[in-house]
């Protein structure tokens, strides 16, 4: 048997990365059935009955009063009598910052190998290789699970199909869990989540995007993404580093810990295209990555490519596009 | 207040690593390493941790001696002394066996507070410093942007996807894995790199017995999902020919 842990967002619904996540389960069972859990206070609900349509063989609802915030204390003393009382062969979660936070926790306690921020699965069941990126995306890596108890994964955003899961024919049961987690073991005291400050710009419903990475090397070279942009009405973005360094405010950057874009075009300058950029853009439809490094990972998902330098690239292609 | 800092020797963002005859692993020999970029924000967080509050900042690696240069380059920046779990086996440890090695290291030291970057730019787990907050039996969060530190306890700022953040209260001792840019990094100066020099290093053994929770059956060069048209020529060639592409092909424009 397969555990899928479903992830409740802050509005009460499933995040797309849960359907994903059922998506990879079913590649690897190869016929295991699957089972979901959401690990929540009372408002599973909607989502149990949402999960139990999605060709899962049960939905288990761990539920505790202890859940109603998230907490990396609470979620893995829940996670591990869910993993307890169902004795999984593999535990799949989508690799979320939530996620990050405690699984590791889960599997160390358990000590219980952990994969995390698997691209592809090749083979079936306790067979199976899973595939992750290393050295920032350069290299790939065929990983296999060792030792025994459960095997966690987790899984790329964007990796897995969520429109690829194959849905039951009728509705699974959903069955109600009561974990026990003492107020004393949950050691984080949450408060409620917020934005800095109100986004200034809204880069997903930009059309075009220019966008700015470690090769422009300097605060004031980001004129020419600039002039690049005018040229063909585009806003500028940048990837986590430059926003980290000042150079363009916080609310351009794209990526997990910034915005998520899908433009008609983007237009990656110096971005070598670490995965935590790519999240935020590979949905973009047409992609044209400049780099000086030809086997930088941003162009695996480009459409266009050129290997050269930006600092003589950009400023000859907005005189071309001003041309008109 | 003890601060220890853990910190990883990586490959250089530059080098395009080669695979060795194994199939398993990369060539080391043909590296050139530096610090682990997020862990240089966790030094950073702890200095400037020390210099509000006092104590001493101790810096925690285990990998193979060539990981002494990042140490070094730690203690000059400011760091008061260092603890290296040495073995040549830890280079491609998982996270399971890097955080055992560092808590047998870091367990009798009595640390108030533990820093490690969120995750590593060569394996990129993001597993090593929670396991370590389990092994050493504190409370952690993860992913932190901002650090305030209140008699015994802490409250830190942790980043949420999407821009959002939230605020979480917990005691000491704690361990935090912290987020690049919650600060702006300092250099060492001559001055720094004449005293690391003093600093003591402590070198402990690998405690026997630790097992890997996975194991690398195979590197391989990614193979592309797209078909990418490279366009060739010099700068003016080459941006004539991708606008043609853009606006004829892609009509992007």
């Amino acid at each position: 048997m397969i555990l899928v842990v479903a992830e409740v967002q802050r509005d009460g619904t499933l995040n797309r990365a849960t359907w994903e996540t059922v998506a990879a389960a079913q590649q690897l069972a190869g016929g295991e059935p699957i089972v979901a859990a959401v690990l929540s206070s009372a408002r599973a609900g909607a989502v149990g009955a949402e999960l139990a349509s999605g060709g899962v063989s049960e939905v288990l609802v761990a539920s505790h009063e202890q859940l109603a915030q998230y907490t990396p204390d609470g979620f893995c003393a829940a996670l591990l009598q869910v993993v307890g009382e169902t004795t999984p062969t593999f535990v799949l979660l989508p690799h979320t910052y939530q996620a990050r936070d405690f699984v590791p926790m889960a599997a160390a306690r358990f000590g219980a190998p952990l994969v995390t921020d698997v691209t592809g699965i090749e083979g079936t069941g306790t067979d199976a290789v899973f595939l992750r990126q290393m050295f920032q995306g350069k290299l790939v890596a065929s990983v296999r699970h060792r030792g025994s108890g459960p095997r966690f994964v987790t899984v790329q955003l964007g990796a897995f199909r969520a429109d690829a899961v194959t849905r039951g024919d009728g509705a699974a049961a959903v069955r109600t869990m009561a974990v026990d987690i003492s107020p004393e073991a949950v050691r984080q005291r949450p408060e409620e989540p917020f934005r800095e400050a109100k986004q200034a710009v809204d880069l997903g419903q930009a059309e075009r995007i220019v966008a700015v990475g470690r090769g422009i090397k300097a605060q004031e070279h980001i004129a020419l993404a600039e002039r690049l942009a005018a040229a063909m009405a585009a806003e500028v973005a940048a990837s986590r580093p430059i926003c980290d360094s000042g150079w363009l405010p916080m609310d351009r950057q794209i990526g997990s810990s910034g915005q998520t874009v899908a433009p008609k075009l983007y237009i990656a300058l110096g971005i070598s295209g670490a995965i935590q950029h790519l999240v935020g853009m590979k949905g973009a439809r047409t992609i044209v990555a400049v780099n000086k490094d030809a086997d930088a990972p941003i162009f695996e998902v480009a459409d266009y490519g050129i290997v050269g330098d930006l600092f003589e690239i950009v400023p000859a292609l907005a005189a071309e596009l001003e041309k008109g | 207040m003890k601060i220890a800092v853990c910190v990883k020797q990586v490959p250089t963002r530059e080098w395009q690593p080669r695979i060795d005859e194994s199939g398993a692993w990369i060539r080391e020999a043909d590296a050139s390493y530096e610090l682990n970029e997020p862990d240089a924000y966790a030094l950073e967080e702890a200095l400037r941790l020390r210099e509000s509050h006092g104590g001493e900042v101790v810096v925690c690696a285990a990998g193979p001696a060539r990981v002494q240069q990042v140490i070094r380059e730690a203690l000059a920046r400011g760091a008061d002394r260092a603890l290296h779990v040495e073995d040549a086996g830890l280079a491609a440890a998982d996270a399971a066996v890097t955080s055992a090695a560092l808590a047998s290291a870091m367990a009798g030291e009595a640390f108030d507070l533990v820093l490690t970057g969120l995750q590593s730019d060569d394996q990129g787990h993001a597993q090593t410093g929670v396991m370590l907050a389990e092994r050493l039996g504190m409370p952690h969060s993860t992913i932190i942007m901002e650090v305030q530190v209140d008699g015994g306890r802490l409250r830190v700022k942790r980043e949420l996807e999407g821009g959002w953040f939230q605020w979480i209260e917990l005691p000491l001792p704690a361990l935090l894995t912290i987020q690049s840019g919650i600060n702006q990094l300092r250099y060492a100066t001559l001055k720094g790199i004449m005293a690391a020099k003093r600093k003591e290093i402590r070198t402990l053994p690998l405690p026997a017995g630790l097992e890997s929770g996975q194991e690398i059956v195979r590197l391989s060069v990614p193979t592309r999902s797209k078909q990418t048209h490279m366009i060739e020529g010099t700068p003016a060639e080459a941006a004539a020919e991708l606008a043609r592409c853009l606006r004829e092909e892609a009509r992007a424009l």
